[in-house]
Parts: structure tokens; C-alpha cells; sequence
């Protein structure tokens, strides 16, 4: 269970007065106003990568037992408020926890790394000065995707013109297929920089484990991308 | 006589505040209550279940709606119309599919960007208003079922409908004078309904396939939480299609074999569209059936049809369920061996065709247990339950939904920056910052989207909005931060905030599509008509319930010993009375039946004290009240209540 541990009274439930959790009450169970709160500590949890997922899970599911919507159809048009509010702030917080690399790229920023391409500066630049966000284009992987983005576009041009290419698509389904099995190569080795994080003892070694783990979330993502880009292609 | 007041208020507090759970479909609509530990579907004064999803004007301008508005498709098609769910929340730009296959009858004096309006004879209305025409015909079911008012309501939609159809929705239910507690997706309220006595773990598909649209959800059960991974769907596919495809077909033999052209005759067209859902209907179950419809001129068109042509023309379209299966299972990150259990919804999934593909697509027989016609309204009646504090049959049930499409923010560029992905469990948030591109700008333009694709172009316009009055202050130093907030019914809420200076920005909403909270405001005062006729059915309800309890408890004082004390010209004058009540009691007119029952209630007043006085001399004998059997309950009122003993 999560406990405040702030002063006194805001320790204090707003309707029976009695110590609370931090987002019901502990005596009579009435939903309490949002605190501001990141992701690990709306459930209580350490800011580790590795996390026990299945009890992530059920947390999720006790705490939406209390806070959802749902079980504050007749009360007080504020409390109806909080719990829509506290219940948004739960899905969210399990949705980024529970994925391994939502959760990943979401604690490196809480600890102020900025990841490139999806940095809220870069997005907030990008918006500012109407470019569009940069996309860095990992070296090793620079001759595949410039031949697979040669073999995509002739695609377009043939699907424009109501052609069939039997064997271009299976190449690209080829390569497609390869990016896929390096996005859960990446995801592996993601996690094994994991505890290299989270034992924090040597900061020498948790900032190699940082930067490494920066460079593989940038890889995966233009990766993704990329299968995004010949899904579409190939579905249109 | 004996009107006991306070059980008679509370009865009617508890009443009131009876929350009805409706399907509003495309083809009929359902409104259901839980009685005890069961959902049950209300029938109509009909006495069928479902509500077909029709209205129509009458010749003298009044709305009919259901089953006997089915008969004006034919009569008076300009008067009447069907399937306005196809039309909610959509503007005239993406309808035009539509207007090619349906005779809906657009007013012609629509403006650019004004929500839609339907010519039903000489007046037009909005498809949520239409749609309110449908709730309000249900309510009244429910009000006569309950003998008491109905205010409250959830209501299901497809789980794949977008914002602006959700809101139209709700403005819908708002018109019809309810209020609607919560929107529930439609596969989702089906699982509840399944749920109920299945008390069970797993992995559950829903794939519901209606008059008018199509979604597929997959939910994981886990000790009455029902939690929705993901959904996908098509809300412009249903049964309807197959009917258009059917309807094409015969009116091009009509046109080949006989040379007539009657695709524009509004009666010919209709009297074919009521024979070919006849005839699909009977291709569930035959292997052959016959069309038959009568033309003008005396003509008559008739061709057999055999199961397996009917198969080879609805295939097309059954396929079209295919993609958005898959992608369901590809989001849940799920194969289809993973899948517990598969349910069927909707009436177009009693199509053995559709069934053998949705046994094809997931390996296993599919559930058809419940009615697939009743299905998504039980479930909305659980659902209702569960709002209202909930009972031992669904107690620890809730429901986790998903919104069904991404939302974004257009970025320089036309492009869409997601900010809230797909098959996100709602009530879902996201916050963005935003500022100022050049001195002193006071006002930040929004557009808010939904949907999956990468342009801006090719998603829904949701709404724009305008944030207003910031501080002067040099380019980039403003910081708004704009909170998204998705409710737990799929809609979108916006709240903005300019953190230097704390001041709460103004947000303008343009909603791309729908109607502004005045627009909705002046129909409520429009269908004041209606309302009007609400309260007097109301009121004519609520002093039936006073007569029928007078007359129970007059009933009971028959058989007491102090109706034996009264003189033969009392008890004449009592049967005379009592009489004339049940007459006015059988009509509509409050006036009538308010003045039998003050009457009775005087002629009884000495009948009333009689028998408190022989009450009293029971207990006295020995007799405890209770044995003195002076009747329990609001039917029958306890004697020593205080109403009429001044």
C-alpha cells in the first residue's frame, strides 16, 4: 500500500480525518485529492528497471478496485473529480511501468536524460520551428536502410501504377522480418544493462550503463519506424 | 382512505432513481433493468423486446417511432426514416458513401460546416435528435414497466465510434431528457452480460456484428475485473450492407427482366428492402428462399434465392471484419490459440457464414448462448448496476475499457503527434506544453485529431481549439501546459493553463462535428412538446399507483370485521365510487382519476377509522397486529400510517 509521507495533515483524510493512503482513504476508503506524484511513486515503488511485473499488475488491479469512476457514480461532484483524475493517473502510470521500454525511456528522463529523437525539447523545438523531428540514422545500419528505402519506394511507385512485384515485395518482407528479430535483439540487450542501473553503487559504471542504454532506445526506435514504414507500404 | 405517504415517497425515491441500460442500434434499440440477480429486457406496450430503430412523422406531424413507424417506410418514405445511427456525429463530406446506398433525405437549406439535418416531411432534425425520438419511446417503455419516472440511463455505442459520435450520443440522450450516467462500448457491456454467470479467468473475444457496425474487442477476465486489451472495428459495416448489396441486385432484374426502373421510387425500394431482410433472415436457416415483392402497376417481382448465392454476395463484406480481427489480436499481442473464449453479438452474426469464420479465425466454436439481439443491453443493465452501487450479482464486477483510436495534436507540417495511443485504458491524460512563436501573441491555435495515420489531413478533426488571453510576454517565454483528458466514457476534455503567470487560459472549442451545449439547450426547449407529454403520462402514472393502492386496501378492509358496521347505503356508496375508480383508472385522464380517488378516499374515511378502532380492540383480546393481519407493503398500507387520520 502507498502511504504519504509528507506532514501531518495532509496525511489527514479530507472526510473522516483519520491517517490515509496516498490515494484513498485507509479508515473509510473515500478517494482523495491528487497528489503530485511520478509513475514509481503513485504505486509505491522504487525507481528500478526491474520490476516484478505480475505485482505491478495486481497493484493496478487493487487500486482501480478503489479509485475508478465507476465506484463514485452518486458521490460529491469532487470526489467524482479526484477519481477521474487518480484513476487517469493510475492507467497511465501502469501503462508506461509495465512495457519495458516505456518504462525505461520514462525513468531516464525522470533522472534528466534526454533521449534524441523523442526528448520533449527536441518535440517542443520541432513544433516551435516547424521542422519536422530529426531522426538519426544509426552508422551501422545507414547502407541497409538506404537500399531497403530504395526497394520501399519502388513499391509505391509500382502499387501507384497498379503493378505486381512478387519478389520485391518478398524481399521486403525479408528484410522486414530481419528488423524485427534486431528490435528484440535490442530489447534483450536493453534489459541487461538493467541492473547495471539499478545497483548504482559505481556511478562510472551506471552512466555507461545509461549511455548505453540511450543509444539502444534510439536504435529500437528508428527501427520501429522503419517496420512502420513498410507496414504501410506493403498493406497499401 | 389509508395512503400511506412515506413508503409511498420512498418507493418513489427509489424508483426515480432506477438507472435503465439501452442499446440505441442501428436496426432496434433495447432498454433493460437488472430485477434481483438478473438483467431483463422491458418490452414495449407491443410487448416485443426490441425497439426497431425507425421514426416516422404521421399525417398529423406527430412522431411514431418502432414497430409502428415500420409501416411509413413504406407508405411515406419522405416522412420516415431508419438506420440514423450510420449518420451520428458525421458531417455531410463524410457521408456521401452513405447517400448513395440509403434514402436518407438531407434538408436542403444545410449550411457548410452545420451538423446534418434529416427532411422528415416538412420538418428537418438532426440525427441526435432523431436518435432522441428512439431513447425517449424507451424511456416511456421503461416509465410504464416501472409505473414511475426514469431519468437516468447508460447507454452503449460501438466501441470503435469516435469522439464526435459518442458526443452526439450523449446529446442524444440529454434531448430525450436522460441523463446519461455512462456510454459503455457495446462488445463490452456483451462480455458483462456474458460475464454474470460465468464467473470465470481468460481471455474472452467479442466480435459483434450489428445492422450497422462492427468492432471486435479482446478482454481479459480476472476475477470480475473486465479488462479490455484491445479493440478495432468498422462503425460503417453491418447487416445493412448485405441488405444494399440484395437490394442492388433485385433492382437490376427488375430493371433487366421487366424494364422498369424503380430505384427512385421511395415505396418500391422499401417494399424490396423489407422482402430481402425476409429473405436473408430465412437463408439462416433454409437453404433457399423466396423473394417476392409487389411493384406498381400491379407487377410482381419474384426470384428464388439459394443459401449459397446469398453466401457468395455476402462474403465481401463478412471479409471486411477479417483486418480489423487481426489487428485486434496483433495490439492485444496475442494468437488466436491464446483465446479462452470467443462470443458472438449482434444480429448478423446468426449468418452461418459468419459463424464459420469467426470458428475459422480464433479455432474454436464461438458462445451463442444469450440472444445476440439482447446481449449488448443486458450488459448495459449490469453495467447500470454497478453504477448505482451494485448488488451480490455483480459485486466486485468492474469494467476497464480502452479508447478505441489515438489522439494527437497537429504539428507543423500537417503532421500528427500522438499524444494518447489506441487501446490506452481510459479515464486516460496527457499533458503537452505549448508557447508563443512572437512577441506579445496573445492567442495559440490547437487542432486536436483522432486516428491512426501519419497526416494530419487523413485523421478526424476532433476540434480546434484557441487558447486566449496570455500575458504578453516575448516570444518563447510563455509555458502552457494543456491538459488531455479522456473520461471514462471515450470523451475528450480539455483545460489549459499558463504556468508564469498562473493564470487559467480561455479555451475556445470549435468541435469539428456536433452540436454546441446551446444547440443541444434549444432542443431540449424544443422537444418541450414532448417533454410536456412526459409529465402528463407521468403524472397519469403516479395517480394510477395511488387508485391501485386505494383499491387493494379497500380490498383488504372488505375483509375485515369493521366493514360488517357499516349501513348497506355506505357500502353501496363505497361500490359506486369504487367503480367509477377503476373505470377512470383504465384512462388517460389525470383530472378524472385525482378526482375518484379524493372521493373514495372520503366515502372510506369511516370504513378507516373503524378498523384502526378494531385493531386496537384486537391487541387488546390478546392478538398481536401481526396476526390481526392488517396487511404489509405499499399494496396494501399499514392502517395506523398517518395520511388520512387528521
Amino acid at each position: 500500500m502507498v502511504v504519504l509521507n509528507s506532514n501531518e495533515d495532509a496525511n489527514a483524510c479530507w472526510s473522516c480525518g483519520k491517517m490515509r493512503a496516498a490515494h484513498f482513504c485507509t479508515s473509510c476508503g473515500r478517494v482523495q485529492p491528487p497528489a503530485p506524484a511520478d509513475h514509481f511513486s503513485f504505486f509505491g515503488i522504487p525507481r528500478k528497471l526491474n520490476l516484478d511485473v505480475a505485482r505491478l499488475e495486481r497493484d493496478f488491479y487493487e487500486l482501480s478496485r478503489k479509485l475508478h469512476p465507476d465506484l463514485y457514480g452518486s458521490a460529491h461532484a469532487r470526489e467524482q473529480e479526484w477519481s477521474l483524475e487518480q484513476t487517469s493517473k493510475l492507467n497511465d502510470a501502469y501503462r508506461t511501468l509495465k512495457d519495458p521500454i516505456g518504462r525505461t525511456q520514462y525513468l531516464l528522463r525522470l533522472e534528466g536524460v534526454e533521449l534524441e529523437e523523442q526528448s520533449k525539447t527536441a518535440t517542443e523545438k520541432a513544433r516551435a520551428t516547424g521542422e519536422i523531428k530529426k531522426q538519426v540514422v544509426p552508422p551501422d545500419l545507414l547502407e541497409d536502410v538506404f537500399e531497403l528505402n530504395m526497394q520501399l519506394e519502388e513499391l509505391r511507385m509500382q502499387k501507384k501504377m497498379g503493378e505486381d512485384d512478387p519478389a520485391l515485395m518478398e524481399e521486403i518482407g525479408k528484410q522486414k522480418l530481419s528488423l524485427e528479430t534486431k528490435q528484440d535483439a535490442l530489447l534483450h540487450e536493453l534489459r541487461g544493462y538493467w541492473n547495471d542501473w539499478d545497483s548504482a553503487g559505481d556511478e562510472a559504471n551506471r552512466a555507461r550503463a545509461r549511455d548505453r542504454m540511450v543509444d539502444l532506445l534510439n536504435r529500437r526506435n528508428y527501427i520501429r519506424n522503419l517496420v512502420r514504414d513498410v507496414n504501410e507500404v506493403l498493406e497499401n | 382512505m389509508f395512503i400511506c405517504e412515506i413508503t409511498q415517497s420512498l418507493n418513489y425515491k427509489m424508483m426515480s432513481d432506477r438507472i435503465v441500460g439501452i442499446d440505441l442500434g442501428t436496426t432496434n434499440s433495447l432498454v433493460a433493468f437488472m430485477q434481483g440477480e438478473n438483467p431483463v429486457v422491458i418490452p414495449g406496450d407491443d410487448g416485443l423486446n426490441l425497439v426497431p430503430s425507425v421514426a416516422a412523422l404521421d399525417e398529423h406531424d406527430q412522431i411514431i417511432v418502432g414497430n409502428s413507424a415500420r409501416k411509413y417506410l413504406i407508405e411515406t418514405p419522405e416522412r420516415s426514416v431508419y438506420s440514423i445511427k450510420r449518420l451520428m456525429g458525421r458531417g455531410v463530406e463524410d457521408i456521401q458513401e452513405e447517400l448513395k446506398l440509403f434514402p436518407f433525405r438531407l434538408a436542403n437549406d444545410l449550411h457548410p460546416g452545420e451538423v446534418l439535418r434529416i427532411q422528415l416531411g416538412q420538418k428537418s432534425f438532426t440525427p441526435p435528435e432523431i436518435s432522441a425520438f428512439i431513447l425517449r419511446q424507451l424511456k416511456r417503455n421503461a416509465e410504464r414497466f416501472f409505473n414511475a419516472p426514469v431519468a437516468k440511463a447508460v447507454i452503449t455505442v460501438p466501441a470503435y465510434f469516435n469522439d464526435a459520435q459518442r458526443q452526439a450520443t450523449k446529446d442524444a440522450g440529454r434531448i430525450a431528457g436522460l441523463e446519461v450516467l455512462r456510454l459503455v462500448n457495446e462488445p463490452t457491456a456483451a462480455s458483462l452480460a456474458y460475464g454474470l454467470d460465468k464467473k470465470q479467468n481468460g481471455i474472452v473475444a467479442v466480435y459483434d456484428l450489428g445492422g450497422g457496425t462492427f468492432d471486435i474487442s479482446i478482454l481479459k477476465l480476472h476475477d470480475g475485473i473486465f479488462e479490455v486489451i484491445s479493440t478495432n472495428g468498422d462503425t460503417h459495416l453491418g447487416g445493412d450492407d448485405i441488405d444494399n448489396v440484395l437490394i442492388r441486385i433485385a433492382l437490376d432484374d427488375i430493371r433487366g427482366d421487366m424494364g422498369m426502373d424503380v430505384s427512385r421510387n421511395g415505396e418500391a425500394v422499401a417494399r424490396i428492402r423489407k422482402a430481402v431482410i425476409e429473405t436473408k433472415i430465412a437463408l439462416s436457416s433454409q437453404a433457399a428462399a423466396n423473394l417476392d415483392v409487389e411493384l406498381p402497376e400491379g407487377k410482381r417481382y419474384q426470384r428464388q434465392i439459394t443459401r449459397a448465392q446469398f453466401e457468395q454476395l455476402a462474403q465481401p463484406i463478412i471479409d471486411r471484419t477479417i483486418g480489423p480481427c487481426k489487428q485486434a489480436l496483433k495490439d492485444a499481442g496475442l494468437k488466436p490459440e491464446q483465446i479462452d473464449e470467443v462470443v458472438l453479438v449482434g444480429g448478423s452474426t446468426r449468418i452461418p457464414k459468419v459463424r464459420a469464420l469467426v470458428e475459422g479465425m480464433f479455432k474454436r466454436a464461438p458462445h451463442t448462448d444469450l440472444n445476440p439481439d439482447e446481449v449488448v443491453a443486458l450488459g448495459a443493465a449490469v453495467q447500470a448496476n454497478i453504477l448505482a452501487g451494485g448488488s451480490e450479482a455483480t459485486e466486485n464486477m468492474l469494467l476497464l475499457d480502452v479508447t478505441p483510436l489515438s489522439l494527437g495534436i497537429e504539428v507543423a507540417g500537417g503532421v500528427t503527434d500522438k499524444i494518447i495511443l489506441r487501446n490506452s485504458t481510459i479515464p486516460a491524460s496527457a499533458t503537452q506544453h505549448y508557447t508563443t512563436q512572437i512577441d506579445g501573441q496573445a492567442n495559440v491555435a490547437i487542432h486536436v485529431l483522432q486516428g491512426e495515420r501519419e497526416l494530419a489531413k487523413d485523421c478526424r478533426s476532433l476540434a480546434r481549439f484557441d487558447l486566449k488571453g496570455i500575458p504578453p510576454m516575448t516570444a518563447g517565454m510563455p509555458r502552457i501546459e494543456v491538459k488531455f483528458l479522456i473520461d471514462a466514457n471515450g470523451i475528450l476534455h480539455v483545460s489549459a493553463r499558463e504556468q508564469r503567470s498562473g493564470k487559467e487560459a480561455e479555451i475556445e472549442v470549435q468541435p469539428s462535428y456536433g452540436l454546441t451545449d446551446d444547440q443541444v439547450e434549444g432542443m431540449i426547449l424544443d422537444s418541450f412538446d414532448y417533454a410536456e407529454e412526459d409529465f402528463r403520462q407521468r403524472q397519469v402514472i403516479e395517480a394510477r399507483n395511488e387508485a391501485a393502492t386505494i383499491l387493494a386496501a379497500l380490498e383488504k378492509g372488505r375483509q375485515s370485521p369493521a366493514w360488517g358496521q357499516l349501513s348497506s347505503a355506505e357500502k353501496k356508496q363505497i361500490a359506486k365510487l369504487e367503480n367509477s375508480l377503476v373505470q377512470v383508472k383504465a384512462e388517460d385522464d389525470y383530472a378524472a382519476i385525482r378526482k375518484a380517488i379524493d372521493t373514495l378516499n372520503q366515502a372510506t374515511m369511516r370504513l378507516a377509522e373503524l378498523m384502526m378502532d378494531s385493531a386496537v380492540s384486537t391487541a387488546l383480546t390478546g392478538k398481536t397486529m401481526d396476526e390481526a393481519d392488517l396487511g404489509e407493503g405499499p399494496s396494501a398500507p399499514h392502517p395506523v400510517a398517518k395520511a388520512e387520520f387528521k
